[in-house]
């Protein structure tokens, strides 16, 4: 038996991660890696929740999360490949210009 | 016991590549590491019973997104990120106040929330279950993320393509 509060703090830890790779680093790939890590601690809390009060549609909302979280990477990282063709760069200090 | 030992474990494994993710300078040294966290989540999604949400887990994030992340920064040849040098005060003071903010939050939620704790194996997230959910009663939000889904394939294929293959249209030859 495992309490629910340890699932929410390891929760909380990877969410916290995720935003301190967001703010610290500089790579456009790292970052978006964070975003990733986020999506993860989330995800972790809705199945965690979904155990506690037996309802299944959390795991289902996980299944969306992770459907989304597929999309958004693909277009992500094609948007980067696109900044990087025109900057010749990955550090976001660099790109400072919405242009492509 | 062997559950919280299981648990523990992999959490620690889990923590501890996410801090890998922040402190490693190469970006395919983060990517490997988010593997590593998405890998031992998907062993705490077992603990709690959800096997289907366990097996995506792995098939489409630790495998379809990562490497789709690897091939990226394989093809745009990224070298050791260069760090710029954040201001001193957020430095001083950040630090601290996260770690003073997160020990509250997380004291609070072990000591004062009901102790109820989850209980292993009492909810089968088994593939039938969650199928029949999710072509019954989501069967509306189903059909829009394939609609999403394959607006963001077109996307990434005009965004990835070369800008003067997009304005000459369509090759006659082919």
């Amino acid at each position: 038996m495992i309490p629910l509060s340890y699932y929410l703090v390891l929760s909380g830890i990877l969410f916290v991660c995720g935003v301190l790779g967001f703010l610290i680093k500089r790579n456009i790939i790292t970052i978006f890696m964070s975003i990733e890590l986020m999506l993860n601690g989330v995800n972790l809390s809705f199945v965690a929740f979904a155990a506690q009060w037996h309802s299944l549609s959390g795991q289902v909302f996980v299944f969306f999360v992770m459907v989304v979280a597929a999309a958004e990477a693909a277009v992500g990282l094609a948007i980067i490949i696109a900044v990087y063709r025109t900057r010749e760069t990955l550090n976001v200090d660099q790109v400072n210009l919405l242009k492509l | 016991m062997f559950h919280l030992i299981l648990f523990l474990f992999f959490g620690l494994i889990c923590v501890a590549g996410a801090v890998n993710l922040l402190v490693q300078s190469h970006p395919i040294n983060s990517a490997l590491s988010l593997i590593v966290v998405m890998a031992s989540l998907a062993v705490e999604y077992l603990l709690l019973g959800a096997e289907f949400v366990a097996a995506v887990q792995v098939i489409v994030y630790a495998g379809a997104i990562m490497v789709l992340f690897l091939i990226t920064i394989m093809l745009l040849n990224a070298g050791k990120e260069e760090r710029t040098q954040g201001s001193r005060v957020a430095f001083l003071l950040g630090i601290p106040g996260v770690l003073i903010g997160g020990g509250l939050i997380a004291w609070t939620l072990v000591t004062r929330s009901n102790t109820v704790s989850v209980p292993i194996g009492a909810l089968l997230g088994d593939p039938q279950q969650i199928a029949r959910l999710l072509f019954r009663d989501f069967l509306l939000p189903f059909e829009v993320t394939s609609v999403l889904i394959l607006i963001a394939i077109m996307g990434a294929v005009v965004l990835a393509s070369k800008p003067e293959a997009v304005a000459r249209g369509p090759r006659k030859d082919a």
